[in-house]
This record gives structure tokens, sequence and C-alpha cells, in this order.
């Protein structure tokens, strides 16, 4: 589905000494790229459980992205293989659930790769845009009512009110 | 949570965020959020008046939570917490929204980036009522420190914080210490022999009470963090008992190993026991065992039979040592690039085409032709080519300017020119002779009588016996074929080819050209990324000498101030167990990589070792049963970021 005019909003998971830093750098080099994105701060890639993207998706994020250090360089020394050994898992959760492989990233961006940074957010934006908004199932909805999935039951509210609702 | 007082702050930080950012809109936004008691905006909030603004309404409006948005937390986090802190808040009632680096800096629209600095500004106020106050401890550090190189630029490092009467460890993993400056003949502009300013320092490292010295040692792991890592230093086996041997030299002049020499630059030869160089510290031989006979086919033993204390020791065997240390200042240095990587330059294909290295060792009087500059058939040039950029600025190679190697050029011009009194001609890109005394040595060695052609020599060939260099002569607009004698390329400055492996070792990031990185290209060129770990010299990116010194005088005044604090901050950002929630599963205690989580056999839940904890939060990502946390980094913290972020 295509829309026109459809600005993505992708939520940015980083990890603070590689890509937190290397979104710093593309900012401190003046590299512009798509305001689609908003960055959260995580100490490390390790860090970001799955429950993260999912609440991304059910509170109106058109993508997620999750970025940490390249292997070998993690400052917690093995933070971003936990990350990538999530990935997997999650991303056959998210395919199951209907959600567009395109809209999740794990990404590696070290410190010094503000431009990679600013490419990465191109390119997401770019193919979210082919795939259009993401709706949250009708399903899912009535799931997130129940408290199946485990949120808190004043989360639910808001997951519910932010994601469908204003769409 | 209707106690919850936030005060919003929105820093114009000049012309900064406010060029891109309508800064008094996202305030009058902020200021409609939940919770919000006051919302302002500033030309500069990290400044003083902006701080006392802040204190000001803490105190007046006992505001309990405080959003600035302003640049990168990385950047003055810090600042706004001793703020808090100075009105009686605890520091980590604060967040900080990252509308300069994230927002105004990356974004064209002004609508496009107001609307997301509104984003960040509502995501930080939904998070600060889960904050909770945080303490920093205080632990003891150890005092000694590890200098990891002994260049001039550790050599500096640990002669000054040895001088502080702290104790230090250099280690190093050639056979001596000296670094790439102990093969330079002479230094730019002041024509300083290198070996007599270097041979002193090297001798007072040896001398010094306060440093140990390993040589051809190397770094195996470090574990630990700042104050107190716990580093494992390998002693390879020199096949030599340092405390027998006197350094008398008979042994070597035995050896029937001959092998190119490494410190010539493959101009010499040395033997298969040897020391690296006459002024090497310590003067005692090595055995390289990947060329010695009796370590091929177990004969020979010349060197055990002639040695008259019976120092030499083939079963020597590599040595494990474990030491803890407070601070790590890392100067491994560089290397030179590889001119046989480009064909068309010549070299190891024609005779006469040697790299500056090799010219430096030619020209040393210490040298394999005692410092006559010759050709292969023992003929004196009467014409030389010096090349410059070769390797460096060269998308090809290297993209960056190498920086030392223009000054380095035009030394050895002035040598050659001294030394043959033939023609000498630089074919360089751009002369960049920026340094205290630089563009006046540029002026002398015009003087003398060296030409300059501006164009890259592009490609040496060989035509009627001589070398011919081709370049496009940039002044001239022609093309030029230049007949010399001999070809001199000036090669880049670059990155260890083991700089990845000991960076992993270190914990330390590098740059996209292979260097060190820093934790801050502007303000912090000596830390990276790990606290108490820092880098001086060509580790780091290419330097001269006296910008090395200056670097390792540096690391070490970083490691000084540490150790003369005597304590540690440790973070509270650590995991914590919920007893009650855990279900006791033990899934967590293999992904911790610190082995700071361990299980309380008694009560059936996991623990948390906060000393080991260094607050990744792995663990809490993978607690099933949501009883790990991470402190300031909590599960409701980021949910409610993640929400709110999207709300607007």
């Amino acid at each position: 589905m295509k829309t026109v005019g459809f600005e993505p909003r992708i939520v940015g998971i980083l990890c603070n000494w590689c890509s937190y830093a290397g979104a710093d750098l593309a900012g401190i080099s003046r590299i512009k790229y798509p305001a689609n994105i908003r960055i959260l701060r995580v100490m490390c890639s390790g860090r970001v459980e799955p429950t993260f993207v999912l609440q991304a998706f059910a509170s109106g994020a058109d993508g997620v992205l999750v970025s940490g250090c390249h292997p070998g360089d993690c400052h917690y020394l093995e933070g971003n293989y936990k990350a990538f050994a999530r990935k997997e898992l999650l991303e056959t959760l998210l395919e199951q659930m209907g959600i567009e492989k395109e809209r999740f990233r794990l990404t590696w961006v070290s410190a010094n790769e503000g431009e990679l940074f600013a490419r990465i957010v191109g390119e997401m934006v770019r193919e979210i845009k082919k795939i259009g908004p993401f709706y949250l199932p009708k399903s899912w909805m009535h799931e997130l009512q129940e408290n199946k999935h485990g949120f808190h039951a004043e989360e639910k509210e808001a997951a519910v009110g932010g994601g469908v609702v204003e769409r | 949570m209707s106690d919850i007082k936030v005060g919003v702050y929105v820093c114009h930080c000049g012309t900064n965020i406010a060029d891109r950012v309508y800064v008094s809109g996202v305030a009058e936004f902020a200021g409609s959020l939940p919770n919000v008691v006051v919302a302002r905006d500033n030309q500069y909030m990290c400044s003083d008046p902006g701080q006392e603004m802040i204190k000001k309404d803490i105190k007046e409006m006992n505001l309990n939570r405080i959003v600035v948005a302003a640049c990168s937390p990385r950047m003055h986090e810090p600042t706004f917490r001793k703020c808090l802190e100075s009105a009686g808040l605890n520091g980590y009632q604060f967040e900080m929204a990252n509308i300069r680096e994230h927002c105004s800096w990356v974004t064209e629209d002004a609508e496009e980036a107001t609307e997301k600095a509104k984003a960040l500004v509502a995501a930080a106020v939904a998070r600060v009522p889960y904050h909770e106050a945080l303490y920093e401890r205080f632990t003891d550090m150890c005092s000694r420190t590890l200098v990891v190189g002994g260049g001039i630029a550790g050599i500096e490092a640990a002669l000054k914080v040895a001088a502080s009467g702290n104790q230090v460890v250099l280690v190093e993993k050639e056979p001596s210490i000296g670094g790439n400056m102990a093969r330079w003949d002479k230094t730019f502009p002041t024509m300083d022999c290198a070996a007599c300013i270097l041979a002193p320092k090297m001798v007072a490292v040896s001398q010094n009470d306060n440093i140990t010295l390993h040589t051809y040692s190397e770094i195996e792991k470090v574990e630990g963090f700042v104050g107190n890592f716990k580093v494992t230093i390998r002693k390879k086996a020199r096949s030599v008992e340092m405390d027998k041997c006197t350094g008398c030299c008979l042994c070597y002049g035995k050896c029937p190993v001959k092998v190119p020499s490494e410190f010539e630059a493959g101009l010499g030869t040395r033997k298969a026991i040897y020391i690296p160089f006459p002024q090497a510290v310590p003067n005692k031989p090595v055995i390289d065992r990947a060329t010695c006979t009796y370590f091929k086919n177990g004969k020979c033993g010349v060197c055990r039979k002639t040695c008259p204390t019976g120092a030499v020791n083939y079963e020597q065997e590599d040595e494990l040592l474990v030491e803890e240390f407070g601070a790590i200042i890392v100067a491994t240095g560089w290397q030179t690039f590889d001119p046989a990587l480009g064909s068309q330059w010549g070299y190891g294909r024609y005779d006469n085409v040697y790299s500056a290295i090799q010219l430096e060792r030619l020209v040393n009087a210490s040298g394999p032709t005692k410092g006559k500059v010759v050709m292969k058939d023992g003929r004196s040039p009467k014409s030389i080519a010096v090349l410059h950029c070769i390797g460096s600025r060269d998308k090809n190679y290297h993209e960056y300017c190498s920086r030392l190697c223009c000054m380095s050029s035009l030394k050895l011009a002035l040598l050659l020119k001294e030394k043959t009194k033939g023609e000498v001609y630089n074919f360089y890109i751009d002369i960049r002779s920026a340094g205290k005394g630089y563009e006046e040595f540029y002026n002398r060695v015009m003087e003398e009588g060296v030409h300059f052609i501006k164009g890259k020599g592009a490609e040496v060939i060989e035509k009627n016996g001589k070398l011919v260099v081709r370049a496009e002569d940039v002044f001239l607009g022609k093309y030029r074929e230049v007949p010399v004698d001999m070809v001199i390329l000036s090669t880049a400055c670059e990155a260890r080819s083991d700089a990845a492996r000991v960076a992993q070792v270190f914990g330390i990031q590098r740059s996209r050209d292979g260097f060190f990185l820093e934790a801050h290209p502007k303000l912090e060129p000596l830390r990276t990324a790990t606290e108490g770990i820092y880098i001086a010299g060509c580790c780091q990116g290419p330097k001269d000498i006296p910008d090395s010194v200056a670097q390792g005088a540096g690391a070490a005044a970083e490691a000084l101030s540490l150790i003369a604090a005597g304590k540690v901050k440790i973070s509270p950002v650590v995991a914590v167990v919920d007893a009650n929630k855990c279900a006791g599963c033990k899934i967590c205690l293999p992904l911790c990589a610190y082995k700071a989580i361990s299980f309380d056999s008694i009560s059936k839940v996991a623990a948390v070792n906060e000393a080991l904890c260094k607050g990744c939060g792995t663990c809490a990502a993978s607690c099933a049963s949501k009883a790990l946390n991470i402190k300031h980094f909590t599960d409701e913290q980021i949910l409610a970021q993640i929400k709110e972020v999207l709300a607007v």
C-alpha cells in the first residue's frame, strides 16, 4: 500500500557508547537526514528487550531501529551479541504478527559512523514509505485490551490510545 | 504521581538550536504537558544564568524533576546533574532531551525540527516521574599505571607518571623500547639527531626505580574497570636470562644465521640472536626463534657455548604475569605504509626506489652504509626524486593527510642535498608545513636549491638505465617526465596492522581511518570511551614528535589526576533484583559478561554484586519474570518514553 504524503514515525533505540555517539556525530558534522526518527538512549543494545519494540509498534510506530556497537566492539563486551541473538526470534514473531520485515532493523553503527547512521535512517524512511503506515491489527487491539501481552494496565490504555484511535 | 513537579528548560544554544527549532513554541508546548509546573527557554542553559534559573525555580517552586532540552547528554548531563545537586535535588531526577545533535543540526526543515523537538521533550517529561534518587559510590583504587608501547609517547608518559612517585609498568612488544623514533636519523626542523635526544630518555626509563620495564612482552587480557584493572601480560621467551646476561655481545658475533634487519628496514642484516640497534634498552639480546638454527632443527647451540655467563636458555618459556592497575595509557604507535602495495611506484621492482624509512637508515651514521647515500651499484646518485603523499591523500589507500611526511620529506631532501650535492626534486600535492619553525624550514630547504614540482609523482618507470618519474606539473600545466638516479617514497603513517586486536583487548573504538578513537574529537583527545584507559601518540592519528611527547605527558596527567583522587566513582546505574518477582530460573547468570549475578541458594533468587555490575542491562532484557531492572534505565522509564515520543 502506498500512501501519499505519508511520513513514517520511527523509534530509534541506540546504545550510549557507539550508535548514540554516532548519531551525535552526524549532528556535529551537520549531516542532514529525515526527521522521522526519534531517538532513545539505552546503555547497551543488550538492554533492548523485545517488549520495547512491540510497545513501539503498539504505540503507533511505523518502524523501529535498534542499533549497537559493531561485533567485537561492545562497551560491555558482548551485549550486542545478546541483542543479535534476540533478533531472530523477534523477527519471526513480528512476521507472524504481520509486521513487515522492513519495519524493524538491528544495525551496528560505531561512534565515528555519523554518515552511516544518517544513511540507515534515510533508507529505513524510504523503505517504510513504500510499504505505507503500520496499522495495529484489530485482533491485536482486542488482545491488548484483554491484557494478554502482559503490559501493565496503565500502559495498555496509552498504547491503544496512541496507536489506533488517532489514525 | 500527584507530587511530581517537573521543570522544563529549552535551550537556544545561541542559534545552534534556535535556527531550526522554534524554541519558545517548544517551551510553550512543554508547559501544557502533565506534571509540568514551569517551562522556560534560555539562550544558553549551560551558562551560569541558565543554571541559576533552574536552581531558583527548584527552590521557589519546589520542583522535583528537571528536563533540559539542549545538546547531547553525552556533553552536558554531568553539568546539569551538578546544578540540580547544588540546589538540593538529586542529580538523577533529571533527563536531557537531545534537540541539538539529534534534531536541529540534522534537520533541514524548521517545522519538522520543531515537531521532533516537541516529541523528544514530551518523552523526557514522561520519563522523569519514574526517576528515583540515585547515589554514586566511591571505591578504593590501585595507584599503579600501565603504559603500553615504548615509543616516544609511551616513554614520556611513563617518565612523567614515575616522576610523581607513583609506580609504572611499561610494556613494549619489541625487544627494545624506542619505537619508530629510534630509527629516524634527524628530526625536523632543528635537524637534531633523533638518537641523541631519544637515547637519554630511554636510559632514564631503565634507571627509574618507579618504572618496571617489560620488553618483548604483550598484553593478553584486560579485565576489571577504572581504578582496578586486572591485566595479563605475556612476557615472551627471550631465550636469554636477563639477570645473567651482561650485554657483552659475544653471542651474536658467533651466530651463523643472517636475516634482514627489521630495524634497518631490510637494508642490513642481523643475526638470529641479536640486539635490534646499538642504543637498545635493555641492551641485551633476544633469540628470534623463527630463524634460529637451534630452534629449527635442534643443532647449533653456538651462542649458548659462547656465552660466558650461561645466560642463553633455549628452554625458557613465555611467562604470564597478572597485575593490577588503576589507569592504563595505550601508546602503541603506528607503522609506515607499505609502498609495494602500489606497483606504479616501482618499489621492490627497481633497485633504487627506496622508502623514506630506508633512506633514514641510509643517511644514518650507524646505518647499513655508514651514512653514505649510495645506489645499489655503489655509485653516488646525481639526481634524486622525493615523492610525497605515497599512500596518503589518496582514496585508493588512505584518504587522510599523514601530516608528518611533508616535513619529513623536506628534511630528507635537505640531507640528500648535503650528502650527495646532486639535484633533488620534490614532487608534492601541497606542502603542509604547519608547526613552529616549519614554514621557515621549508624556506630554508628551497634556498638550499632543492627543486619543487607541484604535482603528485604518479608513476616511476625505468628508461635507458635511469628511473623516470612521471607527474603532471600543475604550475606549468604540463605532463613531465623527470629522469633521476634514485627515488624516495615518502610513505603514509598508518594504523598498526594489529590495531584491531589491540583495540579489542582494551575496549577502545577505532575511527574510520583505523586509528584509535578518542572520547571527544576536540575536548577529550586523550580519553577513550572506557574510563581509565587513555591514548597517546600516533595510535590515535598521525603526529610529529613534539605532539606525541605532549600527548604522552597529557595522558600521564590524566592518569595522575585519577590516581591523586585515590578513589573511583562507581555509577549507580546497576542491575537490581526484585526478590519477590524472581523465579530463580538462573537464565540471567550466564548472560552477565562480568559474572556480577550470583544465585542465593538459601532464598533461591538471583543477587547482583553492584561492584562488578556495569549496568549494561542485558540481564534485565532477558528476565522472564521482570524481576531484574536497571536503575535509571528501568522498563517503566523506557516504555513511558517510547509511548510518549510517538504521541506528538
